[in-house]
């Protein structure tokens, strides 16, 4: 981490990542797309539907990695001022806002044939949709913390505050068992046949690489501007 | 019920939703780097 403080180094890394991740992020996740929707089998519970497992699941994986991600940036501005922390945060907040609501809507469309509801106010579908609005409220707090002229801070505390939600979505499908069903994967192996779920790895990664590339082309945006800024502050000095 | 509906409607928001996150980033990115670019060329 500490290696990547300096943004000039750290733009001689992302600026290659960007392309390489943009590009095998596409192909993973259109591989894994066209797998899903043409090569995989319908369940024998669900139907056709399950076919929306392969991007409802990575958007809910990036909602919450995404916080995760500004967690550790709001980490790494306050205990060690990581100068590319602030950036790092900013840049992740509207990526992982997208990916939380691509996971609301895909979910609410599944719901319907499923479980015959657009919407319950069940545990996992509840806590989603707050961590969706804490995305909304960082984005608008570190808006207004960027305007004044501010470090971030208020940002930062916010990040770590909100990371309480992460654990209680995860937890949610066993502390409240009411409609959203519980754990299909875990670390100790799957639940979903071998025939249906050999896609799902690869629009997983496919769209962690697409969103890693956003992110860095947000971060890069940002450090350009930074740099604009600057110079033109440099200008009006002399 | 035919499913097939909610499968194309939950794929082309997916599928729309992340080209307009990687269109716009790309955009900010692009304009910010340009600006920055001229800026230094300009010194």
């Amino acid at each position: 981490m500490h290696a990547l403080a300096n943004p000039a180094r750290f733009l001689r890394i992302a600026k290659p990542a960007t392309g390489w991740s943009l590009a095998i992020g596409l192909v993973l996740a259109l591989a894994g797309i066209v797998g899903g929707l043409t090569l995989t089998p319908p369940d024998y519970l669900q139907g056709e539907t399950v076919r929306i497992l392969y991007v409802h699941v990575p958007a809910a994986w990036l909602g919450m990695a995404g916080w995760a991600g500004i967690a550790a940036a709001a980490v790494s501005q306050i205990v060690w001022r990581h100068p590319l922390a602030v950036v790092a945060g900013r840049a992740i907040a509207p990526c992982g806002a997208t990916f939380t609501g691509i996971c609301l809507v895909t979910g609410s469309i599944w719901g319907r044939p499923t479980w015959g509801t657009w919407w319950e106010w069940d545990g996992r579908l509840t806590s989603m949709l707050i961590l969706f609005f804490l995305y909304l409220g960082y984005i608008a707090l570190a808006a207004a913390e960027k305007e004044r002229g501010g470090e971030g801070r208020i940002a930062a505390i916010f990040g770590l505050v909100g990371a309480i939600n992460l654990p209680i979505i995860h937890y949610s499908v066993l502390w409240w068992r009411t409609l959203h069903q519980g754990q299909s994967i875990s670390l100790s192996g799957s639940t979903i046949a071998p025939s249906i779920l050999w896609p799902l790895p690869l629009t997983f990664f496919g769209f962690t690489l697409l969103f890693a590339a956003a992110v860095l082309m947000r971060m890069r945006g940002e450090l350009a501007r930074a740099r604009v800024e600057a110079r033109l502050r440099r200008s009006a000095a002399e | 019920m035919n499913p097939w509906p909610f499968v194309i409607a939950a794929y082309a928001v997916a599928l729309l939703a992340t080209a307009a996150l990687l269109l716009a980033s790309f955009e900010s990115m692009r304009r910010a780097e340009a600006d920055a670019e001229s800026l230094r060329e300009r010194k």
